[in-house]
């Protein structure tokens, strides 16, 4: 529904006119290089994604309960083997990742606020009600209307802002994630007539029976990321340049050896997925994926973890310059610990998303420290791009 | 029902009396609700197109279809107009009482060309009177052409009628009087007969509709010669039957002890529990017969009674008004209804709520919607409640609030621990508001 919110919302981040923005020709063409942002909802735990095992303290975090391992990075990382798919994009240097990193997010480790700061590129305070990747899209050489493409239902703030941005969604039935699933039951946990029912009623959802709202975009997983990523090579063989689109199930407070093997699993596939769909294209093709927040390094008591600080971004694609584990690694001494509880953050994960964006599209420094990054100071290159 | 939070007075009023907490929906919607004339205008408008293209004319079809789309657009307005009325604030209680009658004498007209007069029925016949003497409500209800449509009262004729002699036939239909006295009036467990319902029917005679402008009509021609008895009481006999004789049947079907406990208990359990207690009940009857059946004051003794107060949460919402309360907790005001395109209403409100199990203005019989929690919170319901409250917010563009602020506004003080638990440990907004909206405590009230 029209319900004008979306408008009011459209008019709060549109500024009358940007004073860094400078005019672009019209005859220019956009770049051939592709951009897919996939934002990981929910926090993801990069201590056990990008393991350290060359951390000796790492044993003692995590007595128990992360995901199996997959396969070696350096010798110091291994990866989850959730990445396992992902086996033949590492070897031949499609694949890497950065390790401790984080937004300027500090402290109240919301998910919300932390998403927020994500996508807006910047803290909270400093005003901007835009995201970066339409920044991005206002300061982009030859861009038009065709050039970002929102997929996944509502426009994500990454996405929201002055310039013009597709939208699509997939028409699939809603099901329950399994964090739904664990929510509701806590909240129904007292009140019997809502728990039984519900039960039931989760059954009745997996079996595609729920309501079917078409056009809301439901967002789950298996089908209908198949679709986005479908559906987003598509876009990305014609006119699109900049994609952007989210998987949720990151947020591991119990079980997560179950929990995150799925989800990672299902980041894998989507990667492939891309890969496949993109043939040719797929030496200019850069992902990047990226997460609120890291996890607690230490394992909570229900073979899970909390919201933390520092964690790890997901690199891939034929432009990549992979094989690597990039970032400054801090050590999980309790010292060295952000606050003795999360991984400390040593880098900005928006300094590489930077980088990525300046290598990618020749944009100058001084566009992303002020226009798309506002604040970021991004002191070297560390070369992610071929 | 294990919440344990008391609500404050204003919080259990708007809960349980309205359609929920009031959000900050905004100023007092201007409503645009279409008035008889426009209603005509555009059925007759489709009606004469239609019978010129069934009867083949060949360029009327274009203009027979432009005529069908005003006459949804016209529905769609009706539609949109009542239930901006209903996510605004203001007389809330009305609005709820309004729902309430309209299902207490519940119609269906399926007919697609006629459905606008639903709409007209709860102006015209309901609205008016939830406040006053019931026997005017009751009166009002049962000679509304959409009512006399809807129960084949408008071709029920006397068998001695001037009619039925001319034709030779015999065509008395009871089906409204039996549903005057066992739904609308006495209640099925009440002591009357068979032959109080052939009497009433005979008495009913008359009553008519005119097809074509749906108006009220009382047709002599149609009306049972003679004097009916019912319930020991003596009706009608007139020598030119007249409208003034059936109307006194309201006035003592009215002030009938049967009528006031049969209005009394379906108060107490739309209201307040599916099992009321004799005490409420009783209260209510008592206050109904010490005021000549004005409802204000029966409502008055409903709304200030511990017992609404003390099973607060018994009662679960109905998909309309869950669908009501979850529009104010996301922000949606009136007039945001009121601009909304008709397509995303159909799709985001109106269909939903048929796979919730309330299919619009289709109750599927005379004694209107289920009132039992089980009716309501069944594994399909919840099914569908579950994924309209993750969906919904986001189909509408409305996800992307605070789940914090939108659980304040729904519920208030009355959220319980888990669910503030909870909510901040959504994985994202729209998660958030689904639990918010997913509750107990606020499907309950």
């Amino acid at each position: 529904m029209n319900v004008t919110r979306r408008m009011v919302l459209g008019g709060a981040c549109s500024f009358a006119a940007h004073p860094l923005i400078t005019p672009m020709a019209m005859a220019s063409v956009p770049s051939e290089n592709r951009l897919v942002v996939i934002l990981l909802r929910g926090g993801m735990d990069g201590l056990d994604a990008v393991r350290p095992i060359g951390a000796p303290e790492l044993k003692m975090l995590r007595p128990e309960g992360m995901t199996k391992t997959g396969f070696d990075l350096d010798g110091y990382f291994v990866a989850s083997e959730g990445f396992n798919p992902l086996r033949p994009l590492w070897a031949a240097g499609e694949l890497a990742f950065v390790h401790a990193v984080s937004t300027p997010y500090r402290d109240k480790r919301s998910h919300f606020d932390g998403q927020d700061i994500l996508e807006a590129g910047a803290l909270s305070g400093q005003g901007i009600r835009d995201g970066w990747l339409n920044r991005l899209l206002q300061v982009l050489p030859g861009a038009s209307e065709q050039t970002g493409f929102a997929v996944g239902g509502e426009q994500p703030l990454i996405m929201k802002g002055k310039a013009p941005v597709l939208n699509w969604a997939p028409d699939v039935p809603f099901l329950l994630t399994e964090q739904d699933r664990l929510l509701l039951d806590y909240v129904y946990a007292e009140d019997e007539a809502f728990h039984v029912a519900m039960n039931e009623a989760a059954m009745l959802v997996d079996n595609g029976m729920g309501a079917d709202m078409k056009g809301s975009g439901a967002r789950r997983r298996g089908g209908e990321l198949d679709k986005i990523a479908k559906f987003t090579a598509e876009q990305l063989l014609g006119e699109t340049r900049i994609a952007s689109f989210t998987i949720n199930g990151w947020d591991t407070h119990r079980n997560q050896r179950n929990t995150l093997r799925e989800s990672l699993a299902s980041l894998s596939k989507t990667i492939l997925n891309l890969k496949a769909d993109l043939g040719p294209i797929w030496s200019k093709t850069t992902i990047v994926a990226m997460t609120e927040f890291g996890r607690t390094a230490a394992m909570n008591g229900t073979y899970g973890t909390d919201h933390g600080t520092g964690g790890a971004m997901v690199l891939a694609g034929g432009a990549v310059k992979g094989g690597k584990v990039y970032g400054a690694w801090p050590g999980l001494d309790e010292a060295s610990l952000y606050d003795r509880r999360d991984l400390m953050p040593t880098a900005d994960v928006r300094a590489y998303a930077g980088a990525v964006i300046g290598d990618l599209y020749g944009l100058a420094r001084a566009d992303i420290e002020r226009v798309v990054f506002p604040g970021l100071m991004m002191d070297q290159n560390p070369s992610v791009i071929l | 029902m294990t919440n344990k939070i008391m609500p404050t007075r204003e919080t259990m009023q708007a809960i349980r009396f309205g359609y929920g907490l009031p959000g900050p929906a905004g100023p007092k919607v201007k409503m645009q609700m279409p008035d008889r004339d426009q209603i005509l205008s555009t059925i007759n408008a489709f009606r004469d197109l239609k019978k010129q293209a069934d009867r083949g004319a060949s360029d009327v079809e274009r203009k027979a279809r432009r005529a069908r789309e005003k006459l949804i657009q016209l529905i769609g307005r009706q539609t949109k107009n009542h239930i901006a009325r209903s996510v605004s604030p203001q007389d809330d209680f009305e609005e709820r009482l309004a729902t309430f009658w309209f299902d207490h004498f519940s119609i269906e007209i399926t007919k697609f060309e006629a459905s606008p007069f639903i709409q007209s029925y709860i102006e015209e016949a309901i609205r008016p009177n939830v406040m006053g003497h019931f026997s005017d409500l009751l009166a009002a209800a049962i000679t509304h052409p959409a009512m006399v449509l809807y129960l084949d009262q408008g071709t029920s004729m006397g068998p001695n009628s001037f009619v039925a002699n001319l034709r030779k036939q015999r065509g008395l239909n009871e089906n409204l009087a039996r549903e005057v006295l066992e739904l609308h009036t006495l209640g099925v467990e009440a002591a009357y007969t068979q032959s109080d319902v052939r009497e009433l029917a005979e008495l009913f005679t008359g009553l008519s509709m005119d097809r074509h402008t749906f108006d009220f009509q009382f047709r002599p021609a149609l009306a049972e010669p003679g004097r009916e008895t019912i319930l020991g009481q003596s009706y009608g006999g007139a020598r030119l039957a007249r409208l003034e004789e059936v109307t006194p049947v309201f006035e003592d079907l009215a002030a009938h002890p049967s009528t006031a406990r049969h209005l009394a208990r379906k108060l107490a359990i739309h209201f307040v529990a599916d099992d009321p207690s004799e005490e409420l009940v009783g209260d209510l009857e008592t206050s109904y017969h010490e005021n000549d059946g004005l409802l204000g004051a029966v409502y008055s003794v409903l709304r200030a009674h511990p017992e609404a107060k003390n099973r607060f949460g018994a009662k679960a919402k109905q998909p309309y008004d869950f669908i009501i309360s979850s529009l104010r907790a996301l922000g949606v005001s009136g007039q945001d209804i009121l601009k909304a395109e008709l397509k995303d209403l159909k799709s985001i409100l109106l269909d939903p709520m048929h796979a919730m199990g309330q299919p619009w203005r289709q109750p599927g019989g005379p004694d209107g919607w289920p009132e039992a929690f089980d009716a309501w919170i069944s594994p399909q319901g919840m099914a569908t409640r579950i994924s309209w409250a993750m969906e919904a917010p986001k189909a509408m563009g409305l996800a992307s609030q605070e789940p914090e602020v939108i659980l304040e506004r729904a519920l208030g003080e009355i959220a319980s621990e888990r669910v503030r638990w909870a909510v901040p440990k959504a994985e994202t907004r729209q998660q958030g508001i689904g639990l918010v909206l997913a509750s107990a405590e606020f499907n309950r009230r």
